[in-house]
């Protein structure tokens, strides 16, 4: 029961939430990097506002675009992880695992990269050659070749090390769309994989928190299951992302929004490892909130479920795919976590970066 | 997970609230307040509250040491980093805590050098790799964290590291439940007491809040079946007429805390005659400060602190809704004044505080989210 | 307000007597446990870790007799729920 009055402040809420977005800060800081709501104010508030049209508009991770009759996926990406070496991969695996995966994530066939790489002075040249070691064997695994570059350099202090940028094309050869906005009550929801494994061995890698684990980053390449997965179902298959910065539940937030449904996650079928449990526990981080780069959520028309899940599972390293969760109408732009212990919270957007915290 | 696996189970937790709703007399209300935000945080990310009748409210108390930290602190704090050749470290719950224009995040986009520890010996470690920079450790925390950041003050002056200080914020929590306690308008029933506090500083010192007070309290756990439990037992007091101090969490918490904690921190720090809580103004004796002893690691004696002062807007109602007295939307600041971009107390500033997910999920009532999860 | 996580005392570091590596879900990390002193840590212990700290040793006894507890209404519970289901089925004024 809601008085009148309550009534009114949660009109005024609302029309607040619906105002155009718009950068508080007056400089950017980490959080704008971070994947969460401070990155969607950012680019909503400069990049839309500046490039706004059609192709641009949906803000998915690629744009697929019309070309002389076929249609054109179109991505680009950029990475400055660091350190640049970690366990299970480098920097020149996510860049091209990252932008293959991008592709892959409308359905498109990955087929053609560009690497651009800004260099700092003093940078070793051994470190810069495995760095494209890396992005050789990535990209024969992935079934892309890199097709053209650019190299600078800048002065000492001015880059930390190496930062690569890719960008890549593909073509789309089916005739349906995929797309955050597609999904649709009785849809179901599928993880690839378990997730939180390369943000946690990032985070560890880094040394700052004098943690030590066995894990390794999950960065792969995603093109295969996604064309093992539109075999399987067609368009049963509604949208695909790759649970990348803001984890998990960010994409699902942004399905949720994008397609003005609710998403309801059963969380023990979320498939996370022990130590990234450990991990999450020890700095209370919420393993949803944490980086993937080689994990994608799935959504699929209920019926598909069981084969979308037996496609996962064919994959190499499939076996953990599992079925997280399903659409619902009401209540429209929401994801609620169904508890363990049988209780229901709402799993809102990351405002920033996931920070360890005591309290 | 060991001791956290076996506190999360679906079907205890049944049973438990079966218990409950079983012990709640009927047409009578009762509202619990969980101290510490740390249960506040258990609440709401298992969705407890899924499992108690409607007649048991849980209100969320003063418990969250980065939320009652006043803004005059954190720009004091803001000031310290700025200072060149300067090092300031940070747990990472300070980072995003808005002082009276800037947070930690904001500072350090600006250029300062703020960096992140999970341990108070982590800043005694980067004060050790730097010798020609002040590290300040911005040391913020109830008497659960104060015995570290006393550890690493001995510690400190133990190597000589006359380039590591601390800016001490650590509060206490008796006061804050005493202030709540002395409230006229107070509407509670009991308390869900705070377990790792209670680690430290044991169960003694609530007796008063069942002697005095007339209100039972049972020191909690943090997994979810702690809490669940905690309630029963606090409704069992109450069906049994009792009023008493009761430990759920004994597998932790031994009756007398940690006797070299509670030495360790009488010997580095000493209460202050007064400190500010945001939303709950002035508590006399409520917050720690380091002792004359250790002057050289005392961030307030090294640097010239400025003591700045933001008042909380006096419109702001944040006391009132922590003593359960008023519901957010019924502050005269909230949704305008103040939202969650633009904080004013306490209530608003942690994503868990009853103000920022009542302005986030307020439109949403419980039955509705519920319906939706039913399978 | 407090974030403390139980861990598993791994082995005591050699020459430091004041740290311990702890394992939380396989992820390792040195813990400080002067605040132990004197109660004897030993590997397999657990305890209860903040800011990189050991607060107390967890007390395998209490602990046990609490799961004791909530393991009795458990049953109980589902007992109750048993016999609950069995009258409904069986009793005169099922369907």
């Amino acid at each position: 029961m809601t008085t009148e009055r309550e009534e009114q402040v949660l009109r005024r809420i609302d029309r607040a939430r619906r105002r155009k977005a718009r950068v508080r800060d007056e400089r950017i800081t980490l959080a704008h990097g971070a994947g969460g709501k401070a990155t969607h104010t950012l680019i909503e508030a400069v990049f839309l506002e500046a490039f706004d049209n059609p192709l641009l508009a949906p803000l998915e991770d690629q744009a697929v675009c019309p070309a002389g009759g076929a249609r054109l996926a179109f991505t680009t990406d950029s990475y400055v992880v660091s350190p640049l070496f970690f366990p299970g991969g480098d920097i020149g695996d996510l860049a091209v695992n990252g932008t293959v995966n991008d592709l892959a994530m409308c359905g498109a066939r990955p087929l053609y990269l560009s690497a651009g790489f800004i260099l700092e002075e003093g940078f070793p040249v051994a470190d810069l050659t495995r760095v494209a070691g890396s992005m050789a064997r990535a990209a024969e695994a992935a079934g892309v070749r890199i097709v053209t570059g650019d190299t600078k350099v800048v002065e000492r202090g001015k880059a930390d090390g190496v930062y690569v940028n890719t960008a890549g094309v593909g073509v789309v050869e089916h005739h349906f769309t995929l797309g955050a906005g597609r999904a649709r009550p009785g849809d179901a929801v599928l993880v690839s994989g378990p997730v939180g494994d390369h943000g946690t061995t990032v985070m560890l890698a880094r040394g700052e928190l004098g943690i030590e684990s066995d894990l390794t980053s999950d960065t792969a390449p995603l093109a295969a299951p996604v064309a093992a997965l539109l075999a399987a179902c067609g368009d049963g298959v509604r949208c695909l992302r790759d649970a990348t910065r803001g984890g998990v539940a960010t994409v699902l937030n942004e399905i949720a929004r994008a397609s003005d449904v609710a998403v309801v996650l059963g969380e023990s079928a979320v498939p996370v490892r022990d130590e990234v449990r450990g991990a999450a526990e020890l700095l209370g981080i919420d393993p949803l909130y944490i980086a993937c780069e080689g994990r994608m959520v799935v959504v699929v028309d209920g019926a598909c479920a069981e084969s979308a899940l037996a496609a996962l599972r064919s994959q190499p390293s499939g076996e953990r795919a599992s079925v997280v969760g399903r659409v619902v109408a009401e209540p429209a732009s929401l994801v609620l976590v169904k508890t363990e212990f049988g209780g229901t919270r709402i799993l809102d957007v990351l405002i920033g970066d996931p920070l360890p915290r005591i309290c | 997970m060991r001791y956290v696996d076996e506190y999360r189970g679906a079907d205890k937790a049944r049973a438990l609230a079966a218990r409950i709703a079983g012990l709640c007399a009927p047409g009578r209300s009762y509202t619990f307040m969980e101290v510490c935000g740390g249960h506040t945080h258990t609440i709401y990310k298992h969705g407890i509250e899924d499992h108690l009748p409607e007649n048991v409210t849980l209100v969320h108390g003063p418990g969250c040491p980065v939320c009652v930290i006043p803004m005059g602190r954190v720009d004091d704090a803001l000031h310290l980093a700025r200072q060149p050749d300067t090092i300031m470290t940070s747990f990472g719950d300070m980072m995003r805590v808005p002082g009276g224009s800037r947070s930690f995040l904001d500072a350090k986009a600006e250029g300062a050098d703020i960096r992140m520890v999970y341990s108070p010996l982590d800043a005694l470690r980067i004060a050790r790799q730097n010798r020609d920079k002040r590290v300040v450790f911005m040391a913020i925390g109830f008497e659960t964290t104060a015995p570290s950041t006393a550890v690493t003050v001995q510690r400190a002056a133990a190597e000589k590291l006359d380039n590591f200080s601390v800016f001490c914020n650590h509060v206490t929590i008796i006061p804050a439940v005493k202030a709540i306690l002395d409230s006229p308008d107070l509407r509670l029933d009991g308390f869900l007491g705070p377990g790792h506090v209670s680690t430290v500083i044991g169960c003694h010192p609530y007796r008063f809040i069942a002697a005095e007070y007339g209100k039972p309290l049972v020191v909690a756990g943090f997994e979810p079946l702690d809490i669940l439990q905690s309630i029963h037992l606090l409704l069992r007091q109450l069906a049994e007429g009792r009023c008493t101090v009761e430990n759920q969490y004994a597998r932790v918490v031994p009756w007398d805390g940690n006797p070299k904690a509670l030495r360790a921190l009488s010997d580095v720090m000493e209460l202050r005659p007064s400190f500010e809580w945001r939303g709950l103004g002035t508590i006399p004796y409520s917050a720690l400060r380091i002792r004359e002893a250790y002057a050289a690691h005392d961030a307030e004696r090294v640097f010239d602190v400025p003591g700045v002062r933001v008042a909380d807007p006096t419109s702001c109602q944040c006391g009132e809704v922590l003593k359960g007295v008023l519901k957010p939307w019924q502050c005269k600041v909230f949704g305008t004044a103040c939202t969650p971009e633009t904080p004013i107390g306490t209530c608003m500033v942690s994503s868990e505080g009853a103000c920022a997910a009542y302005y986030n999920f307020g439109r949403f009532t419980r039955t509705a989210v519920r319906e939706a999860t039913r399978t | 307000m407090c974030l403390g996580i139980p861990g598993e005392v791994v082995e005591l570091v050699a020459d430091q007597p004041d740290l311990a590596r702890v394992s939380v879900g396989g992820v390792r990390r040195a813990v400080n446990i002067a605040l132990l002193e004197g109660e004897g840590v030993a590997p397999g212990d657990w305890i209860l870790i903040h800011v990189g700290f050991a607060l107390s040793r967890i007390d395998e006894a209490e602990a046990r007799a609490a799961m004791e507890f909530l393991e009795g209404i458990g049953q109980a519970y589902e007992d109750e729920m048993d016999a609950l289901r069995e009258s409904t089925t069986e009793g005169p004024g099922a369907g």
